[in-house]
């Protein structure tokens, strides 16, 4: 019976097999939708998303498949403009328009009235209530809510019959979607994927199986073996981008920093700061006072070390690409910013670029040619995942 | 057994909620809850258990808890002891096998609810390899060749803190919800259960302080459910009236655990 919205939903990029869709069918013969949508809409989502990630995109769905208001999975999260909903929330109250105005509405269909709704919300730029033409609230244009129109496409708002459909129109589970905030404790979980166990130093854990058979092998008299404790032998250097097009981000890049600071679970660790690109010296403190030569951190590393770099790899081509083109105009680079970067690379192969701009923005020169020399990853949680699982 | 789920008097569930509990229950699957810490996931069991009148078994998960630990433990150092020193009956195994959770939800003659606490905090194999005995409900005891079959399927539920992924074949056999953080309504109600006859003006002068200190962006963590709770309690023990709220945070601590959080906000008052 709701076959479609099955398969909608794995259109949409929701991981929904057989066996959960199995599931519904049996708590639909069972009578657990309780008979109403919003029982249904509890029901579907209990035995098919099995993700809190997944709430944002079910909603978005379920309201597309129970009322004909338009997905697009291309541009999930923004096809309503934030501010549209907001000034369609308070609605004006306005008279109710005559039967001969309404039947005049009737007429256009659905791919009519989306084509027109899209071509006047490019053109509206400002709030509207009342009138007949623009998206706002009462009135009889085809857009917007608490209007009258009977084959009008709402717009946001809230009404007094809250129905599943309107539930599931408020996106509550918006702010769930993996694609955004991230905070120290994801970001510690996330670095403890990175390990390289073994076991080194004392022996002074007991090995139980083989105690039960060294035990065995001594008649029943009971024999204890210890062995050494699992260790993480991991190293990590991390290389973070400060000052400039990065101080939007830096409250992300400090997140970074402290949860790796604090991940005891490293047998080594180091952090360095540079501006845009970095040459002969990194440095160790956020001001960039306190500095290093590069030469000598990398001499200290090898190819058993894993390195992070966060930045946003946008700067002027000749900070990349030319001797003396740093942007502190008092620094002269003896050696261009990407023969330093192909030395890191070749130091530390297992290198992964972390950039916390939107991927959308990652076409400048300088961005394209870093991605070529390391894999580049969004600084979300899925893109740090990634990250990691690419360099463990 | 009663049919559906309603909380408790000590615990109230949002309706959702309640409707997955039955959901869960009525299609003998396992319930895995996910949601916020200090939301109620491990203290939603102990409410289904109670509502129902079932028996709980607790299971609770920590990093070295294997699957077998669920079902049952061989117990082979007090065989050995018994056999050193001559105490017990050694030559029948069964006298050594103890069942864990899910294996005594099993042998029990009435239906039970299986508390599996924190399923994250194992190793990442963990639940597949639980998947054979989650559905089939049986296993067999290697060492003495019995099979334990569930007599009732017990009711399980399953808590998670999202800090790993679960396997997907683990997560299709399961019913899934996920607690919102409740909101003003649901909280006055959650507040009532733990401070009966609470004054209207404290409460709202608390809840308005509570949410707006939620959304503040800086925190590390926010506080949740049983830190609102306590915070209440502290105040009403030192009588402090709602006024006192205009001006500043009293018991702060309690409120924000982490050091950074609590100087950032006594420092900007």
């Amino acid at each position: 019976m709701f076959i479609d919205f099955f398969f909608l939903l794995r259109r949409a990029g929701v991981p929904v097999s057989t066996t959960e869709f199995l599931a519904l069918c049996q708590g639909l013969q069972a009578g657990l939708a309780r008979e109403s949508l919003h029982g249904f809409y509890v029901l579907a989502r209990a035995t098919l998303i099995k993700r809190a990630e997944h709430f944002d995109l079910y909603d978005q769905v379920f309201a597309a498949y129970f009322k004909d208001r338009p997905f697009q999975p291309e541009h999930t999260g923004s096809e309503l403009h934030d501010e549209l909903l907001t000034w369609l929330d308070q609605a004006a109250d306005l008279p109710v328009p005559t039967a001969e105005e309404l039947a005049k509405l009737e007429r256009m269909n659905l791919d009519e009235l989306r084509q027109a709704f899209e071509d006047r919300l490019a053109e509206q730029d400002e709030r509207h209530d009342g009138g007949n033409r623009w998206i706002g609230t009462g009135g009889t244009s085809p857009f917007g809510h608490s209007g009258h129109n009977p084959a009008g496409i709402r717009v946001g708002g809230a009404s007094q019959n809250r129905s599943a459909v309107q539930v599931a129109t408020e996106r509550r589970f918006r702010n769930l979607r993996t694609d955004l905030v991230l905070d120290t404790r994801q970001i510690s979980l996330a670095l403890r994927k990175l390990r390289d166990l073994a076991r080194e130093g004392r022996a002074d854990e007991l090995d139980l199986d083989a105690t039960i058979e060294a035990t065995g092998k001594n008649a029943g008299d009971i024999e204890l073996v210890f062995r050494p404790p699992r260790h993480n032998r991991l190293k990590l250097l991390l290389l973070m981008d400060v000052g400039g097009s990065m101080t939007p981000h830096t409250h992300l890049t400090s997140l970074l920093f402290s949860a790796a600071n604090r991940a005891h679970h490293f047998q080594a660790f180091e952090a360095y700061y540079f501006h845009n690109c970095f040459y002969e010296t990194l440095y160790t403190d956020m001001e960039r006072r306190q500095g290093k030569p590069t030469a000598e951190v990398l001499a200290a590393v090898d190819d058993s070390w894993r390195c992070v770099v966060v930045g946003d790899a946008a700067m002027a081509p000749t900070e990349l690409t030319a001797p003396g083109g740093a942007i502190d105009y008092y620094h002269f680079n003896e050696e261009s910013g990407w023969t330093w970067l192909n030395r890191l690379a070749e130091r530390v192969p297992r290198t992964a670029w972390i950039n916390p701009d939107d991927p959308r923005w990652w076409g400048s020169y300088t961005t394209r040619q870093i991605g070529q020399l390391f894999e580049m990853f969004p600084l979300t949680l899925e893109g740090l995942d990634a990250a990691i699982s690419k360099i463990r | 057994m009663s049919t559906s789920f309603e909380g408790t008097h000590s615990y109230i569930a949002s309706p959702e909620l309640r409707q997955v509990v039955d959901i869960a229950s009525a299609l003998q699957k396992p319930l895995l809850i996910r949601g916020e810490p200090g939301t109620g996931k491990t203290l939603l069991a102990y409410a289904v258990a109670e509502a129902l009148g079932l028996n709980l078994l607790r299971w609770h998960v920590k990093s070295t808890t294997r699957a077998q630990d669920g079902l049952y433990h061989y117990d082979t150092v007090q065989r050995l002891n018994d056999s050193r020193f001559g105490e017990g009956d050694v030559s029948d195994i069964e006298h050594y096998i103890r069942l864990g959770a899910l294996g005594q939800a099993f042998e029990s003659e009435e239906r039970a609810v299986v508390l599996i606490d924190e399923i994250d905090k194992a190793d990442v194999e963990f639940p597949n390899d639980l998947l054979h005995e989650l559905d089939q409900m049986r296993f067999t005891i290697s060492e003495t060749g019995r099979e334990v079959v569930a007599r009732h399927r017990p009711l399980i539920i399953i808590t998670s803190n999202a800090e790993k992924e679960l396997p997907d074949a683990f997560l299709r056999r399961c019913i899934f919800h996920y607690i919102d953080f409740p909101d003003p309504a649901l909280m006055r109600s959650i507040v009532e259960v733990h401070h009966p006859g609470l004054d209207r003006q404290l409460l709202d002068a608390c809840l308005k302080k509570f949410y707006w200190l939620r959304e503040q962006p800086q925190l590390r963590k926010r506080p949740s459910t049983s830190e609102l709770v306590d915070w209440i309690g502290a105040m009403l023990r030192a009588g402090l009236s709602p006024d006192v709220l205009d001006n500043e945070i009293p018991f702060l601590g309690v409120l924000l655990k982490k050091e950074a959080d609590l100087t950032r906000f006594t420092r900007g008052r």
